[in-house]
């Protein structure tokens, strides 16, 4: 199995299961009210024009979050790479 | 018999868009008192009930960290409403249960309904609403609030609920062995010791500790021996989950809720086709909406347009404005006698009031663009593709509407720039984002600046317009930054936020929605803006000349009119000079008047007399008096803004003035402090407190800034 990766460093169209999530405060309750919890598959939608926000899709919706927001979650890629839910 | 039922439900679920199609146009919005979360209320007649429909702000759950949170969750738990319907974007289900869930354990008996079935029925996704309904034991109905499906079953489950008030029967999740164990614990000492009184569900108040829940460690504090062992049950089991798991109670909280509701989906209860289609029509319109090249050009786009369609569309009811109060001012002008009571009305509050309401279409017409924008889901696109930018000076993506409505496009006004600042959910980007909205440059500052332009930069209005305008947007960017890293300082709340998929909004919402806001601005002006106008007459107009000018000015129009004259026109034309400078004298020996000469030490290094000072003291009613009031300083009778080629000329030649003056004033104009109608609307929107920070720092700056200017410039 290969080491989890930062949300930030994936690419679009890539799908993943959370890992693990080490956000504190009001940033990591904001984060896993949304579903942001370890065991969530969520694909890499696209980026800002400015490659920052990050788009994203899980359990049917989509969310946006900031790169410095996503570098506190962790993803196991899916092998396949493509795969969506 | 009265009742009340409360609305709850994510942001975008389509709770509001229920609620107008509950209670019609019968709704009432409000402020919950001290913040600025809005009270929305309605009424609903049901055969024998006269129920009291409540709108609770849209959530995502029910912690403390959020204003919109706190209301929800205290009127669930403080007013106890006899029905709470839930709203859940059905297509949406697992986020949407999160909340449900957090209802359930407080106790409170809901009726869940799903929202957007006929979303869920195209895409081929089934959901076995009987049995979900058996498994969380709460009636479960489906509906579709735009077209009105499942009303009359939502009726039928809000009466049922009204006349026989279930009981509250808390909701008992298992978070696993090791808080269960806490939880059981903490739930025996709570019970045992009636901590606060019994009024929250013990368990509830247990996983509050656990979530270190600012508000509830704050109520706990009364009874400071349970709340002491409460905290020692809460860090001890802390403890244990870093040492053993390498997490924080809160997120296994998180994690085994998600699990509930993925145990409650399973087996059936939701399935979703084999072959789901790949993409969605808002996948299909974000691939271009959103697209690196496209995304921002349609972007550019879209704001200009709707800027124009604002200002374009809105002239003509303008103007009907306008000459409606034009025609008032007449008419009053003709009945009443001659005197302060006839100025009073007339100037102060006729012309004050009108000058105000000559705004609503402006208002009106931007509202309108904007719910489609914000109903539609665009702005959650338009925060998303600029928030890089506006990050950089502590804002937020949604700061760009507020910024070009203000005048970021010349033309603009700050007055619905202000109030678009609705759409930021981050208070402190919001703050930021109206106290700097008002440096850009409205449509009434355009008129001072082309007077200026004319005089001391002949034929490079335009050019000089395009500085002006681009000097307002960096001014409010830096601004931004500068209060961000003092006065609102503090990290940049998270971003995180839901793209919701495009939807076509209701013209029904978008009409009511409007009128809401149109209708708040119209009573500001009937109070809090009616007085001030008539304080600034008050101030323009008294203590005024004495009697011996006044004698002096009569004594000089007999004369005039004594002396022989070639023609009668030559005769209108040296009463009407005498008539001018009577009223400069009148200006001047009033209170603004007074307070402009004496501010004369202090504006003198930025370059201003005393006449400027007066115009500017003026501008505070309205930018665009600048021009008038300084044509009456100057005796030039009243100028009619649009109209000013008398007065730059005067400027031009006048010896206390030189391009270095124009430059400063400019800059002053731009940044001083914002008209008193601005001034309102950031107090209604942001505090009293913030409007009057508005008010002195705005001017401070603006200050600062000309006598730089100045300065440098003469020293050149």
């Amino acid at each position: 199995m290969q080491h989890p990766i930062t949300l930030r460093s994936m690419h679009a169209n890539q799908s993943g299961t959370i890992d693990s999530v080490s956000a504190t405060g009001e940033l990591g309750r904001r984060i896993r009210d949304m579903g942001l919890v370890p065991g969530t598959q969520v694909t890499i939608m696209g980026r800002a024009p400015l490659k920052d926000p990050v788009a994203l899709r899980l359990r049917d919706f989509t969310l946006t979050l900031r790169n410095n927001e996503a570098d506190l979650i962790m993803v196991n890629v899916n092998e396949s790479g493509e795969n969506r839910q | 018999m009265n009742a009340t039922m409360a609305l709850m439900g994510n942001p975008n679920s389509g709770k509001t868009t229920l609620f107008n199609n509950l209670t019609g146009a019968r709704q009432h919005v409000g402020n919950y008192p001290g913040i600025t979360v809005e009270k929305r209320e309605g009424r609903l007649r049901l055969e024998e009930l006269d129920i009291t429909v409540v709108d609770l702000p849209g959530t995502y759950s029910l912690t403390a960290y959020t204003q919109d949170e706190l209301v929800a969750r205290n009127f669930l738990i403080e007013k106890n409403p006899d029905a709470v319907v839930t709203v859940l974007d059905a297509t949406n289900l697992e986020r949407s249960l999160y909340l449900v869930l957090q209802i359930l354990e407080l106790g409170t008996p809901v009726i869940v309904a799903l929202n957007m079935m006929d979303e869920v029925r195209r895409k081929g996704v089934t959901i076995d609403t009987k049995r979900l309904s058996t498994l969380l034991g709460v009636p479960i109905l489906e509906m579709v609030a735009r077209t009105g499906e499942g009303r009359e079953t939502l009726f039928r489950e809000a009466r049922k609920a009204m006349l026989e008030r279930p009981a509250h029967t808390e909701l008992r999740i298992s978070y696993g062995h090791d808080l269960d164990q806490t939880l059981d614990a903490m739930q025996a000492l709570i019970e045992s010791s009636n901590f606060l009184g019994g009024r929250y569900p013990s368990r509830w108040l247990g996983l509050k500790y656990l979530e270190s829940d600012a508000e509830v460690l704050a109520l706990g504090q009364s009874t400071p021996d349970v709340h002491a062992r409460l905290l020692e049950m809460t860090s001890v089991l802390a403890r244990h989950c870093r040492e053993t798991l390498n997490t924080e109670p809160e997120c296994l909280i998180a994690d085994y809720r998600y699990g509930f509701i993925a145990g409650l989906l399973k087996d059936g209860v939701m399935t979703r086709p084999a072959t789901q289609a790949r993409f969605d029509i808002t996948d299909k319109l974000d691939a271009v909406l959103t697209n690196r090249l496209a995304g921002p050009l349609f972007m550019f786009a879209i704001i200009y347009l709707m800027f124009e369609m604002t200002f374009t569309l809105g002239e003509v009811p303008m103007g009907w404005v306008e000459s409606f109060f034009g025609w008032l001012n007449e008419t009053a002008t003709a009945i009443l006698p001659e005197g302060l009571l006839s100025s009073l009305i007339v100037s102060g509050i006729i012309d004050g009031v009108g000058g105000v309401l000559g705004f609503t279409p402006l208002i009106m017409i931007m509202f309108f663009f904007l719910s489609f924008l914000e109903d539609s889901g665009y702005m959650a696109r338009m925060a998303y593709m600029l928030d890089r930018v506006f990050r950089i000076f502590g804002l937020h993506g949604c700061s760009v509407m507020p910024f070009i409505i203000s005048g970021g496009i010349p033309g603009g006004c700050a007055v619905p720039g202000v109030m678009a600042a609705r759409t930021l959910r981050s208070p402190k980007e919001k703050i930021a984002t109206v106290l700097t909205a008002p440096f850009l440059s409205c449509g009434a500052k355009v008129p001072v600046f082309l007077l200026l332009a004319a005089a001391f930069f002949p034929g490079s209005g335009a050019s000089a317009l395009f500085w002006i305008t681009l000097g307002g947007w960096v001014m409010a960017l830096l601004a931004a930054r500068l209060l961000r890293s003092t006065v609102i300082k503090g990290e940049a709340t998270p971003f995180v936020m839901e793209l919701p998929p495009y939807r076509m909004p209701t013209l029904k919402g978008m009409c009511l929605h409007t009128w809401e806001r149109v209708w708040q601005y119209i009573k500001k002006a009937g109070t809090v803006i009616l007085a001030i106008s008539i304080l600034l007459w008050a101030a323009m107009t008294f203590p005024g000349p004495s009697e011996e000018q006044t004698a002096r000015f009569a004594d000089e129009r007999l004369a005039a009119q004594a002396m022989s004259w070639d023609s009668d026109q030559a005769l209108e034309e040296a009463l009407a000079e005498i008539d001018n400078a009577e009223a400069q004298e009148a200006l001047r020996t009033s209170l603004a008047g007074m307070v402009g000469t004496a501010l004369e030490p202090m504006s003198k290094p930025a370059g201003f007399d005393w006449r400027t000072n007066i115009a500017l003291l003026g501008g505070f009613a309205a930018k665009e008096v600048i021009v008038s009031s300084l044509g009456t300083a100057y005796s030039l009778g009243e100028v009619d803004p649009e109209e000013s080629t008398g007065l730059s000329e005067k400027l031009r030649t006048d010896p206390a003035w030189n391009m270095w003056v124009a430059v400063s004033l400019i800059a002053f104009v731009l940044l001083y402090a914002p008209c008193f109608v601005t001034v309102a609307v950031i107090g209604r929107e942001i505090g009293w407190k913030w409007a009057a920070f508005s008010v002195a720092f705005n001017t401070v700056l603006a200050y600062g800034v000309s006598v730089s200017i100045y300065q440098v410039g003469m020293a050149l």
